[in-house]
């Protein structure tokens, strides 16, 4: 994913001499290498500074400059929190603050390097888009996408090697859930490089002929309320997956339409739990602890189903 | 460099008792107002106003990093015809588009700061804009000396001198006052700061932040690739004795009785 998003966003600077990438020492390396080539003053790496990173951003855009902040999630999001507020979130500045690793995708680094909370509290600023792509495909588009705002955006980032995901997918639309995969029988709605797992599960269960949608929620402020609102009203049974804590994510915001919208059907959710935990190893074992696997979604959903014949 | 006959000492002195006798009009219209933090900076904003950005046409950039001070920099925007009297007057007001601290989008207002911190590192993103958009303009940057407390500030420090912004010019209102004390109480090891800014690779200079035609001449210096900064020592509501340097004055208006001292004080 963070090669995708280098060589979109080396693409859009070619036509865009507003795009300036600022990076906290942190930096999709190889794949900018051809930006920083062709571009060298529009490339800035501040050092590990990442107040001064955001706040240079802020003063590169009240200039009329498109900046990209860069970082792993957790300095990008957390460490600068008010400026992000204060300077690009009150002032209504064009600043995409791009979190890499965003969740636990750092399995191996441990706690301080898990983004567990960014989209609770970037969601929580007004007037902050937050994104989060699936897969390289839609690493692509939401860079676009940020390109076409007039005011901030959060895009959290996976690492790298994540699968296509999306690829049959039906068309990208800003600020509207994406359908990765039709079904009948039960949804999934997740978002990020973890929907492999949604895919995995409805592999799984169209073996025994359970049939299961999939729908990346790319953007989550804002929310697709009216979207996720038909999901729910069509499907007996859903799923929330989410590489996030349980409050203040899309686990929340799904049960707040399915309460604005009378929702009959059943809901559950996957997120991270909860708590910090010490565990260090892959990112498929941190998720299994969280109570994260495909096991548990397919029997989720297969309990549902089979409580309903 | 130094042309301080182009700077007119005595218009810029006048002006200034003006400012303080308007601040302090204001200031028995509402039930608080940030009175000594504004007293102690209204030379600098002048000098850098009528010295720097109004002559370049509002090309430069003013930025009130000490953003509570922010009704000196209404004076200075109404005198200029940027901000009408009208409006300054409603400032605190309810309704009003004029609060305690600067608000981005208002008239003659370049960023939204207040809390502390902030400023010097947008100045460096401008900074930085201007020269990849080859505009040779100079950003103005006022700052309190609390202010420099904040590992933000530093962080731009650092980062200022690393890219050679030599547009960017800093001036930290010295007053040696904080909301609990003496800032060279609390933090004695900052001092003297102008060895720290220059170890970080600043060119410093130090006037009597009072001083017009000192703090013209320290302000119009050629740094030759490295940003300038003014250490400006001040005193925290200058002009009225019974302000100066005295804490509760950061954020309180005068009663009746000491209003009409404060008037006879500041015009004299």
């Amino acid at each position: 994913m963070r090669d995708a998003f280098a060589e979109e966003l080396y693409a859009a600077a070619r036509e865009d001499a507003r795009i300036v990438l600022v990076a906290a020492d942190i930096s999709p390396a190889s794949a900018m290498a051809r930006f920083v080539e062709e571009f060298p003053g529009r490339f800035v790496n501040v050092g590990i500074a990442e107040q001064a990173m955001i706040g240079m951003c802020a003063g590169l855009a009240l200039r009329g400059f498109r900046p990209f902040a860069y970082t792993i999630a957790t300095f990008a999001a957390y460490r600068p929190f008010e400026q992000i507020r204060d300077d690009l979130g009150y002032q209504e500045l064009p600043v995409t603050v791009v979190g890499v690793g965003g969740g636990i995708n750092y399995s191996a680094l441990g706690g301080t390097h898990h983004a567990m909370e960014d989209v609770a509290v970037m969601s929580a600023i007004p007037g902050m888009t937050v994104l989060a792509p699936c897969d390289p495909s839609e690493t692509r588009k939401t860079v676009r996408a940020a390109l076409d705002l007039a005011g901030p955006a959060y895009l959290r980032l996976g690492k790298a090697g994540e699968p296509d995901l999306s690829g049959s997918a039906e068309p990208f639309r800003f600020g509207e859930i994406r359908c990765l995969r039709e079904g009948a029988d039960a949804c999934i709605l997740g978002y990020g490089p973890i929907l492999k797992l949604a895919v995995a599960a409805a592999e799984d269960l169209a073996r025994d002929d359970v049939s299961v949608a999939v729908y990346s929620c790319h953007t989550l402020n804002p929310f697709d309320a009216a979207g996720v609102g038909e999901v729910l009203d069509r499907f007996e049974t859903a799923i929330v997956l989410e590489e996030h804590v349980p409050r203040g994510g899309l686990a929340s915001r799904v049960k707040e339409v399915a309460w604005d919208t009378r929702a009959t059907c059943e809901i559950s959710t996957f997120t991270l739990r909860d708590r910090f935990i010490h565990v260090y190893g892959s990112h498929a074992l941190l998720l299994a602890e969280h109570g994260i696997d495909v096991a548990s979604m397919t029997a989720a959903i297969r309990t549902a189903a089979s409580s309903r014949l | 460099m130094g042309h301080v006959s182009s700077f007119d000492v005595a218009a810029s002195q006048a002006r200034c008792r003006r400012y303080r006798r308007r601040i302090l009009d204001r200031s028995q219209s509402v039930t608080a107002m940030h009175i000594a933090p504004a007293f102690s900076c209204l030379e600098i904003l002048d000098v850098i106003y009528h010295g720097f950005v109004e002559p370049s046409n509002r090309e430069h950039t003013f930025l009130l990093s000490k953003g509570h001070g922010v009704v000196a920099q209404y004076c200075l925007l109404e005198e200029l015809g940027v901000l009408e009297r009208a409006e300054v007057e409603m400032a605190g007001h309810d309704g009003s588009r004029l609060g305690g601290h600067p608000d981005y989008g208002l008239p003659g207002i370049e960023a939204s700061t207040g809390s502390l911190g902030h400023g010097l590192p947008l100045a460096v993103g401008m900074a930085y804009g201007d020269r990849l958009a080859d505009r040779d303009r100079r950003i103005f940057v006022v700052l309190s000396d609390g202010e420099m407390q904040e590992g933000s500030t530093w962080e731009a420090v650092m980062l200022a001198s690393s890219l050679g912004l030599d547009g960017l010019v800093a001036v930290i209102d010295l007053n040696d006052l904080q909301s609990l004390g003496r800032v060279s109480e609390l933090v004695p090891s900052f001092y003297p700061l102008e060895d720290k800014l220059q170890a970080f690779g600043w060119d410093v200079a130090t006037v009597d932040g009072h001083d017009p035609a000192a703090l013209y001449e320290a302000i119009d210096t050629e740094t030759g690739g490295r940003p300038h900064a003014v250490v400006a020592k001040t005193t925290k509501g200058k002009g009225v004795s019974f302000m100066e340097g005295v804490p509760i004055w950061h954020y309180r208006s005068p009663n009746a009785d000491e209003y009409a001292q404060a008037i006879r004080e500041v015009e004299q």
